[in-house]
């Protein structure tokens, strides 16, 4: 397999801080490579470091194989779409697709065809002449995204090019993003500090962390099985414990809930729970289950995304419990009782 | 806030000053014409305010006619600009002579100043003060100017300056030999004698570093050395003189131009009474002497003389040989319709390369 | 829905109306009533068109405003030249900070007030004046630059006084404009040339237009310092018109020219305006 993208020990400090914190990394060719992390975290560094619009203090960013050392963001091999798409007003649709196009000192007839086919592919044909400003949120994000693609390169860096739209039109634009990239088969790197984003469009994701890297991995495995702490809190929806000891296979919280995990090597600070790996009343033969008394405090009631919270019997923690979509559990109300189960292996530990 | 309480200031200062009611005298004059001293003396001596603002003769005529002779108490108009002006736009009102002190004045001047502005037989002008418009020559500079003509003299090329305004025009013309005043009663000649001072004004533009606009600039560009050779009035020749001895007046060989400035009473004066004292104060002997050893330009009072300073007596034996002083041109009245001609050709100059 | 204006709209409104009324639109009439007033050699008052068809009579009336229209633009382009660049620097270079403490400095000009400026640069640039007695005392010349009373000095003049306003509303362009639209440029593979040609210039136009328009109309009215600092040779429109008014004392051939002049300045800008395809309001906002 061959890596379109390689970065070794990136660097980049502004003054004393460091924004970038030796980063090592390869991107794979063809592949939807989503960079998540929390403003802040130092992705839109990296990314203008991969552009050309920031040098770094220190390491090695290769395309291709190529050092870009020193080469300038015209003559990279990879374009962007920034976060506010930055088109130009003063433009038709047309003319902002053909911009690049016309700097590569391309034939007339080239440039018209290039920009035809890829206006077709984004679906704004019967738009070429329009102004940018009179265009909807989504068919803006296609033209930034025609602009760019146009000109065929290796990488295409997106900066969080959905945060400025609804949230319908976000869900929609994932799924047609991804389509787009599956079909053209260029590298994407995307940025973002939206999980749901990275996890739905992405082949790997990676979670950055204070200029560090968490974990890079498949969507699946880094929800499944976090490597950090961090990552277990910041990707998806968790129920998080502190811990004050871990002793002959039994932790307990803070508060002196108790529950047994066996296998666990080190010492933990941090539990993480899921909340749907709450079973509500399991039935008596399931093994390898933890089983927790609670009061139920609240329902939630958010269409497919229903919880309930509850708080543990022992120590009075309070949890969120995801609520099967069926009628199983329609007769709950606050103040009852229940019996939640939990898998060992759904009990996440963490030593820091 | 803030804005309110000044407005407040500014209500209540008004209204103080309409309570005093003092009395005020608005007078339109020359700069130079109304030292801070007298001013300050006749404040002292009659309890009336004076209210001064400077202009020169186009000026006064502008203003006075776009309020047609409102707004200002008294006026200094050269006397040659007012007969024509007051048939025209009567902005002026006729001087009640028996209530100026004549006793104290040259009888002469005031005769010929009421004679040059009389309309229907009355009189509208007071003599205030007489002077010439020469040269002032950089002698060390330019030794031998010492004519209108050389004003388009190749030798002082690049070293001449002069205003372009019509007294240029008639000095031009003495300069080429004629005699402009000669012509005021037959227009077309002088449209033609005004041809022909077109031509030589323009041929003669390439020597010329600059026109002078005012009394200051008139100065500056000689004090500064940009110029050498500069019409110039009498008075501030003297004064450059003063600083500089290479820098005099000298009356031009084909005549000086004579002027006299008056005093005239606007038509819509709202106090006569202080017009006629100002008058006349000014033109006490020794109040008339200390504008003249000032200014240096010549009074119409006659007792003057026994105030004035030997240096300005010097002054006039310096640059008036009895030849050029018998040879100075007094502005008579300008016609009506003559200075239309006049700034048509003073355009065409200014616009020519 | 617009309510309707109530009683106390119009009782607001009236001082304005009036003050419109009495300060700009009387005037302004009786000095149109006036330009079409002509005195026949009999000395009788008709009307008549008269005093328009002398500008276009003699040559020298339509010469001098060509020729004042002329170098207006030039001065107004030159204004751009020279202010682009302090504009550019104040808004995407400078820290904000130092940038509005620096703009500020630009107003000082204004403050001072244009006599006194013009005033200030022929003590600059005379004969003898600060820059010849500097450049003879370092032994860069050995006589001196004729500088003051030359189109040079009358440039320098005008450009000094009109510049500020240039630069105000290109600056407002400038800074409205997302740094993200040099980067996306340069990012699609643009020059630093072709990223000022087509994206930074396009972007600016209104502000500079704009200001095109404000720095033509100041220059091409002003009085002082063609008159001052021009010299011998530089008859300015705005010159003619005051020796009417007060050398020949013929006020309605005055009125007509500075009508004219308002309407030929005017037509010059809607042509710029139509030939940089801008509307006015959009370069007003």
């Amino acid at each position: 397999m061959s890596y379109v993208l390689e970065i070794k020990n990136l660097t980049k400090k502004f003054g004393d801080f460091t924004a970038v914190d030796s980063v090592s990394f390869n991107v794979e060719d063809g592949g939807f490579f989503s960079i998540l992390g929390g403003s802040g975290c130092g992705k839109t560094t990296l990314l203008r470091m991969i552009s050309g619009f920031e040098e770094e203090t220190a390491g090695e960013l290769l395309i291709r194989g190529e050092s870009m050392k020193g080469i300038p963001p015209e003559r990279r091999p990879v374009n962007i779409v920034f976060q506010n798409l930055a088109l130009f007003p003063m433009m038709n649709v047309e003319k902002n697709v053909a911009f690049g196009l016309q700097r590569q000192r391309l034939p007339k007839s080239e440039v018209q065809s290039r920009v035809n086919e890829m206006l077709e592919r984004v679906g704004l044909v019967g738009f070429e002449k329009k102004k940018v400003t009179e265009l909807s949120g989504g068919q803006r994000q296609r033209v930034a995204i025609a602009r760019s693609l146009v000109l065929k390169p290796e990488i295409l860096l997106l900066d969080e090019p959905l945060g400025a739209l609804d949230r319908k039109l976000r869900e929609h634009m994932k799924v047609e993003l991804k389509v787009l990239q599956k079909e053209i088969g260029t590298t994407f790197i995307y940025i973002t500090h939206d999980q749901s984003e990275a996890l739905v469009m992405s082949d790997t994701v990676a979670v950055m962390n204070e200029g560090r890297f968490e974990q890079i991995d498949t969507p699946k495995s880094l929800y499944k099985n976090p490597q950090t702490s961090f990552v277990a809190g910041f990707v998806g929806e968790s129920n998080e414990f502190q811990l004050s000891s871990y002793e002959g296979g039994e932790l307990t919280t803070k508060n002196g809930c108790k529950l047994s995990k066996l296998d666990l090597d080190f010492k933990p600070k941090k539990l993480f729970i899921r909340p749907e790996a709450f079973i509500l009343n399991p039935s008596a033969d399931l093994s390898g289950i933890e089983r927790i008394d609670m009061q139920l405090k609240a329902i939630l009631f958010d269409g497919s995304n229903t919880k309930i919270s509850a708080s543990i019997k022992q120590g009075h923690e309070e949890v969120l419990i995801s609520l099967p979509q069926n009628a199983q559990f329609e007769d709950l109300r606050e103040g009852d009782d229940i019996l939640v189960g939990v898998h060992r292996d759904d009990l996440k530990c963490y030593k820091d | 806030m803030k804005k309110l309480v000044m407005l407040g200031v500014l209500v209540l200062t008004l209204v103080a000053n309409g309570a005093m009611a003092q009395e005020t005298l608005r007078l339109l004059t020359w700069k130079g014409y109304a030292p801070a001293k007298l001013v300050k003396d006749f404040e002292a001596k009659t309890g009336i305010d004076v209210k001064i603002t400077y202009s020169n003769n186009e000026e006064m005529i502008a203003k006075l006619r776009a309020t047609r002779g409102a707004g200002f108490d008294l006026a200094q108009p050269s006397q040659d600009r007012i007969s024509f002006v007051q048939e025209k736009f009567p902005v002026y009102q006729p001087i009640d002579y028996s209530r100026v002190n004549t006793g104290q004045l040259v009888t002469s001047m005031v005769d010929a100043v009421k004679r040059n502005t009389a309309v229907d037989g009355k009189g509208f002008g007071v003599p205030h003060c007489y002077g010439t418009t020469g040269m002032i020559v950089n002698q060390k500079l330019a030794p031998g100017a010492d004519d209108w003509s050389d004003l388009w003299n190749p030798e002082y090329a690049g070293k001449i300056s002069y205003r372009l305004k019509r007294p240029l025009l008639i000095a031009t013309a003495f300069g080429m030999g004629e005699d402009p005043f000669a012509l005021y009663d037959d227009i077309d000649a002088y449209r033609a004698l005004m041809k022909r001072v077109e031509k030589t004004l323009i041929d003669g533009k390439k020597y010329v570093k600059n026109y002078w606009t005012s009394g200051d600039t008139q100065v500056a560009i000689i004090q500064s050395g940009d110029a050498n050779v500069i019409s110039g009035w009498d008075g501030k020749g003297w004064t450059l003189h003063k600083e500089n001895p290479d820098i005099d007046f000298i009356a031009p060989k084909s005549g000086a131009l004579g002027w006299i400035d008056t005093f005239a009473i606007p038509a819509k004066s709202k106090n006569l009474d202080a017009a006629y004292k100002w008058i006349n104060f000014m033109l006490e002997p020794e109040n008339a002497a200390y504008f003249t050893n000032q200014e240096g330009y010549g009074t119409a009072s006659s007792g003057a003389i026994a105030f004035l300073n030997d240096e300005i007596k010097a002054n006039f034996s310096r640059s008036f040989p009895p030849a050029d002083l018998d040879n100075i041109k007094w502005h008579p009245p300008v016609p009506a319709g003559f200075e239309k001609i006049e700034a048509k050709v003073l355009d065409k100059i200014k616009a020519a390369k | 829905m617009m309510k309707k204006p109530r009683g106390t709209f119009y009782l607001l409104i009236t001082p304005v109306l009036l003050w419109l009324l009495a300060l700009l639109v009387i005037p302004h009439l009786d000095m149109l009533y006036r330009s079409f007033r002509f005195e026949t050699d009999d000395g009788l008052w008709v009307f008549s068109l008269n005093n328009y068809l002398a500008f276009f009579e003699d040559q020298i009336y339509w010469l001098t405003f060509v020729k004042t229209a002329l170098y207006s633009i030039g001065v107004t382009i030159l204004a751009f030249v020279v202010t682009f660049p302090v504009a550019f620097f104040l808004t995407k270079v400078v820290a904000k900070k130092y940038s509005s403490f620096m703009t500020l400095l630009l107003l000082i000009p204004i403050w001072i007030g244009e006599l006194v400026t013009v005033y200030g640069w022929m003590i600059l640039l005379r004969d003898n004046g600060v820059i010849n007695s500097f450049l003879i005392n370092i032994g860069l010349i050995e006589t001196p630059i004729v500088m003051l009373f030359t189109s040079f000095s009358m440039t320098v003049g005008l450009l000094y006084i009109s510049m500020l306003f240039m630069i105000v509303p290109m600056m407002s362009a400038l800074d409205s404009m997302d740094d993200s639209l040099i980067e996306a440029a340069s990012d699609l593979g643009a020059s630093k040339w072709t990223i000022f040609r087509q994206i930074i210039i396009p972007y600016t136009t209104p502000g500079i237009v704009s200001g095109g328009i404000i720095v033509f109309m100041l220059v091409i009215g002003d009085y002082v310092a063609p008159n001052i600092l021009g010299g011998k040779s530089s008859l300015w429109f705005t010159e003619q018109i005051y020796n009417k008014f007060l050398a020949s004392f013929n006020w309605s051939e005055g009125a007509a020219f500075g009508f004219l002049l308002l309407l030929l300045s005017s037509s010059i800008v809607w042509v710029a305006l139509k030939l940089s395809g801008q509307k006015l309001d959009k370069v007003g906002s």
